[in-house]
């Protein structure tokens, strides 16, 4: 699980496909399997929660008085 | 010479022939100043072209006058194209336009080819360069208007479709002066970060000098160097702008981009789960598998298993037994039916010589029953007894002998009497 924190979440769901795929083709040892299918459910829990956690925000980039651009909340008047 | 006399009618018909057969005058394209603009409630247009020393009289029917992409207005330098003939009724010759540009359209347009040329020689429309979108952006950055429709669309459609998404607007000038730089400085300013996913770049519709920005050589260039995708939503379905070219992916508005961007919450979460079954299925079948041909390996094993031999043999055992004992209790079964046979014709013989014994014996008897002297003394015969021997002829009889009478019922003493004999 901790080599999969570095991954994001397009990589996360190719790797999954590649597990499943991996797994569909069927010539793998048991071993080899169990292992897969470990990484599959850690991935699919992980792409899960990463849905879960995401929450929407919204920001605009502002020029500060030195010049320097900041991102600060965006109050947007939504209808 | 003889003058001719025209009525006005010949004469106007003769000048206007004269206007419609001439080929410049059929296909005319006018530059010039709009005055006295008049929009009539039929949709048709009237106007004045002017310039410093000249006026012609100008009138667009509705048919083109509801093409336009601009709304045109007393002072207004515009490009007309059209034929100018004769309106009889007047005796006015008026240009009749077909298409109405603004002054300078005609140059952008110019500019706008040649430049769309140039950039698509040196490979920035290439499709093998666009970028792939991401499936799941975490964070999409927003190079338009920080006010309009424009931010409004995307993120409404954003945040409908995926309620986690997160927006960054870098607020950019869309037109006019210096907004060509803004959008490369926005787009160079995603590019500084590396938490944006996606660019989207955009602005509403508008006339091709409002959107020309987007046509800009410096923004088709940073939209090309952009290591992020971008995508690009200028103006309405029917404009094209060369950004729209170089990006990764054209919308056809900025609602559209965000639906493109962002992918629907729903659908993301059903692939997962999709995903996750089929491991848990892939998982099942193969420890199924395993486990089925493990029962077969096992099976085979025991079959050459001691034990196994040892129980085949007494099988084997048992049934040369079997046909053993059941070869002899045939036989002794078929012995046996003879035994019977034998046995039931013996009795039928034996009953058969009794039945004829019985059968001789009752004919005897009645053979004898009616031989008895009891039966014949019944008749009414009677024996004659002398000297207990009985008497068979008058000869051993002697008068004054006595006698004794046998009948069937009784005796009676008697003394001869008299011998008569008889010859028989």
């Amino acid at each position: 699980m901790k080599e999969q924190l570095n991954l994001n979440f397009e990589e996360a769901i190719k790797r999954l496909e590649e597990i499943v795929k991996k797994l569909e083709s069927d010539n793998l040892s048991l071993d080899e399997s169990l292992k897969l299918f470990k990484e599959g459910i850690e991935l699919s829990d992980y792409c899960n929660r990463k849905l879960d956690e995401a929450e929407r925000q919204i920001n605009i980039v502002l020029k500060g008085s030195n010049g320097e651009l900041i991102e600060t909340e965006f109050n947007f008047e939504e209808e | 010479m003889d003058s001719v006399i025209f009525s006005v009618s010949q004469l106007t018909k003769y000048i206007k022939e004269i206007f419609d057969y001439d080929d410049v005058l059929n296909d005319v394209i006018v530059k010039g100043e709009i005055s006295n603009f008049k929009l009539h409630s039929s949709g048709h247009m009237y106007f004045t072209l002017k310039d410093n020393d000249a006026k012609i009289r100008c009138v667009l029917f509705k048919g083109y006058s509801s093409k336009l992409k601009f709304i045109p207005e007393d002072g207004m330098s515009v490009i007309a194209y059209g034929c100018v003939t004769v309106y009889e009724r007047d005796g006015q010759y008026q240009l009749y336009c077909r298409k109405l540009e603004p002054e300078g359209y005609g140059s952008l347009y110019l500019a706008f080819e040649k430049l769309k040329e140039k950039l698509d020689k040196e490979g920035l429309f290439s499709e093998e360069r666009k970028k792939k979108l991401p499936i799941f952006p975490r964070k999409i950055g927003v190079v338009t208007s920080s006010t309009g429709a424009v931010i409004r669309d995307i993120i409404n459609v954003s945040t409908r479709r995926f309620s986690g998404v997160k927006i960054i607007l870098y607020p950019a000038k869309v037109q006019g002066e210096g907004a060509a730089e803004t959008i490369v400085e926005g787009i160079k300013y995603f590019n500084s970060r590396d938490d944006i996913d996606v660019i989207i770049i955009g602005r509403g519709g508008g006339s091709i000098e409002e959107l020309w920005a987007f046509n800009e050589e410096i923004v088709a260039r940073a939209i090309y160097d952009s290591k992020i995708p971008i995508i690009s939503a200028v103006g309405h379905e029917t404009d094209y702008t060369i950004s729209d070219f170089v990006a990764d992916v054209r919308a056809s508005t900025p609602s559209h981009a965000a639906e493109m961007a962002v992918p629907r919450f729903d659908e993301l979460k059903f692939k997962i789960n999709s995903y996750q079954e089929t491991l848990y299925k892939c998982l099942n079948n193969k420890i199924k598998k395993d486990l089925l041909y493990l029962g077969s390996l096992h099976q085979r094993l025991m079959n050459y298993s001691p034990n196994n031999i040892i129980l085949q043999n007494m099988q084997y055992l048992d049934n040369l037994r079997n046909k053993l004992e059941h070869t002899v209790l045939q036989k002794l079964t078929t012995s046996q039916s003879q035994v019977e046979l034998l046995k039931t014709k013996l009795l039928n013989i034996g009953s058969n010589v009794v039945l004829e014994r019985r059968s001789n014996f009752s004919v005897l008897v009645g053979k004898m029953d009616a031989l008895s002297p009891l039966k014949i003394l019944k008749r009414g015969y009677a024996f004659v007894e002398k000297d207990e021997g009985i008497v068979k002829s008058v000869n051993e009889l002697d008068i004054g002998d006595d006698i004794i009478l046998h009948f069937c019922d009784g005796n009676v003493k008697c003394n001869v009497l008299e011998k008569m004999e008889v010859n028989l």
